[in-house]
């Protein structure tokens, strides 16, 4: 059987109160990524439809969304692993373009998160962990990523000063990514300013600075196989590796605190398929909802060894210029995170970089590139590895 | 014919500040915690030990299960204190949320609020023990061994 290969991606920009309706804001990445790819409704076999419950009120959002987005009568369905829903999304579309059983699947991601309040959004999200024993304690997403920064900080010596250093860094590419959420840039010197927000404390040892921005926001990515991909694109990129994991949901299942087991396993998976080392990275983008995930996932990924995250980050191998640039775009910190969206919008970054069109974020001639994209706690996590 | 709604076994749904789950098959668990005992189990089939504990083992597929108590202490894993909270927590800001190890099982819970922030190490020893919340909820803190 022959490659898969994506001819079409897309994003919503990514705001604080998208003024439309949920199908409206999914259709922003939707026409985005078919404009791309230059095909008709009727060229697309299925559509795989991707966000986490309870941000909006619509239930069984596939049927709304395939109806808005023309792509009925073809069959569509929903695809949910909290904030890596679209990279599964992305996993799944592969599996059936693989299969023969369809030519060409859209990946479409959404989130409108502004529906409900920041501490609603919490509240949720606390949810996607384990609502019978933990969820009564009062978690939220920032305490249990903290609990993995406090891991790391007892096992390795990593300081708050390392992960302001990556924050720094994603607002650095913030700044001239049109579609990012948060624009401003963000200095070192914020974190040690106790009038600056940055310096704020969400839950120790983790700080505003340290936590992604929610968002509204939409992706969509456009799968083929490899005639359609030669028919459709002149530059396909290609799928060259998937991995994807799951490990307890709750704290007290978990035998490490210095990284996430879902993220090492989907990064060995992902490559082996590919047949390729992470020397063979060009350029990454990671899972950094918070600042800690994204050192973990220099360490999972193979970037750097176990510990020597923070040294990959202060020599300034991640940025633009370095050895294995890491979330160019601004990431999901300054980029922004809306859910459902994150997974297609990575992958969007990585194919445009492979494709040369990344603009100011361009990396130098990159050939092969990683998506890495977790869900909840690291519940789930998905890696691609993409090439020309 | 339909339980009445009296009849319903709801005794989880007094976990925690704010308990997501009314009913499960170890609805036990609270009548213990209520006499001050923290209880995990064990398959009394193939002797897989679980905290949280569970109905069902998922080694050997049985569902005979008898009870432990969590005693002794445990390893300060890794804890966070929270500044900020999500709906339904906002009276009990500040609060702690940690992990204790056992050994042979881990323990979630929060740390008692009256430790000095200084005083807390990972690798402490500690001892979880039940605990009432102001709304009258139980849940389980961890204390200085």
């Amino acid at each position: 059987m022959g490659k898969v290969g994506i001819i079409g991606v897309g994003q919503s920009a990514f705001v604080r109160g998208f003024p439309g309706s949920v199908r409206e804001l999914a259709f922003e990445g939707f026409r985005e990524a078919m404009q791309d790819a230059g095909i008709a409704t009727k060229d697309i076999g299925a559509s795989v439809i991707c966000s986490a419950p309870e941000y909006d009120k619509q239930r069984s959002p596939a049927g709304v969304l395939a109806e808005y987005l023309g792509l009925t009568p073809q069959p569509t369905f929903y695809v949910e692993t909290l904030c890596s829903s679209s990279s599964m999304g992305v996993r799944l579309a592969y599996s059936l373009v693989k299969s023969g059983l369809h030519d060409v699947v859209a990946v479409v991601g959404f989130q409108k998160m502004s529906e409900i309040t920041s501490a609603e959004s919490q509240e949720r999200m606390g949810r996607g962990a384990d609502i019978q024993w933990e969820s009564p304690f009062g978690t939220m997403m920032p305490a249990y990523y903290a609990l993995h920064a406090r891991g790391h900080f007892a096992k390795y010596g990593t300081t708050p000063d390392d992960l302001a250093l990556i924050r720094v860094k994603a607002a650095t590419y913030g700044q001239v990514n049109e579609k990012a959420v948060y624009r401003k840039p963000v200095t070192f010197d914020m974190f040690s300013d106790p009038e600056n927000s940055m310096s704020g404390p969400v839950a120790s040892p983790l700080r505003v600075g340290d936590c992604c921005a929610n968002a509204d926001g939409s992706s969509c990515v456009i799968i083929a196989n490899e005639e359609k991909c030669k028919a459709f694109s002149k530059k396909p990129v290609w799928i060259l590796g998937l991995g994807a994991a799951s490990t307890a949901v709750n704290m007290a299942g978990r035998d490490i605190f210095s990284g996430l087991t879902v993220g090492m396993q989907a990064g060995e998976q992902a490559y082996k398929m590919a047949g390729i080392t992470p020397k063979d990275i060009d350029v990454a983008e990671v899972h950094d909802c918070f600042t800690i995930a994204e050192m973990m996932a220099y360490e999972n990924l193979g970037f750097a060894k176990p510990g020597e995250g923070k040294d990959l980050i202060k020599s300034k191998e991640t940025y633009k210029e370095g050895s294995i640039p890491v979330n160019v775009d601004g990431g999901l910190l300054s980029k922004g995170h809306p859910i459902g969206a994150t997974g297609g919008s990575q992958v969007r970054t990585i194919v445009l970089q492979l494709r040369g069109e990344a603009g100011p974020m361009q990396v130098k001639d990159p050939e092969i590139g990683l998506v890495h994209n977790i869900g909840g706690v690291g519940l789930y996590g998905n890696v691609t590895i993409l090439g020309r | 014919m339909a339980k009445k709604e009296k009849d319903i076994d709801v005794r989880f749904s007094k976990f925690g500040t704010v308990s997501f789950t009314s009913t499960t098959k170890v609805n036990d668990f609270m009548d213990r915690l209520q006499q001050g005992k923290i209880s995990g189990n064990r398959c009394k089939t193939c002797g897989k030990i679980y905290f949280p504990p569970r109905a069902d083992c998922h080694n050997c597929f049985g569902k005979d299960m008898e009870w432990f108590d969590v005693t002794g202490t445990g390893k300060l894993l890794t804890y966070s204190k929270l500044e900020y909270a999500p709906v339904g927590f906002e009276n009990d800001v500040p609060y702690s949320i940690a992990l204790l190890d056992y050994g042979d099982y881990k323990v979630f819970g929060r740390l008692a609020g009256n430790i000095p922030t200084d005083e807390i190490k990972v690798g402490m020893e500690m001892k979880a023990v039940p605990n009432e919340l102001p709304n009258g909820q139980l849940n389980y803190v961890f204390e200085k061994a």
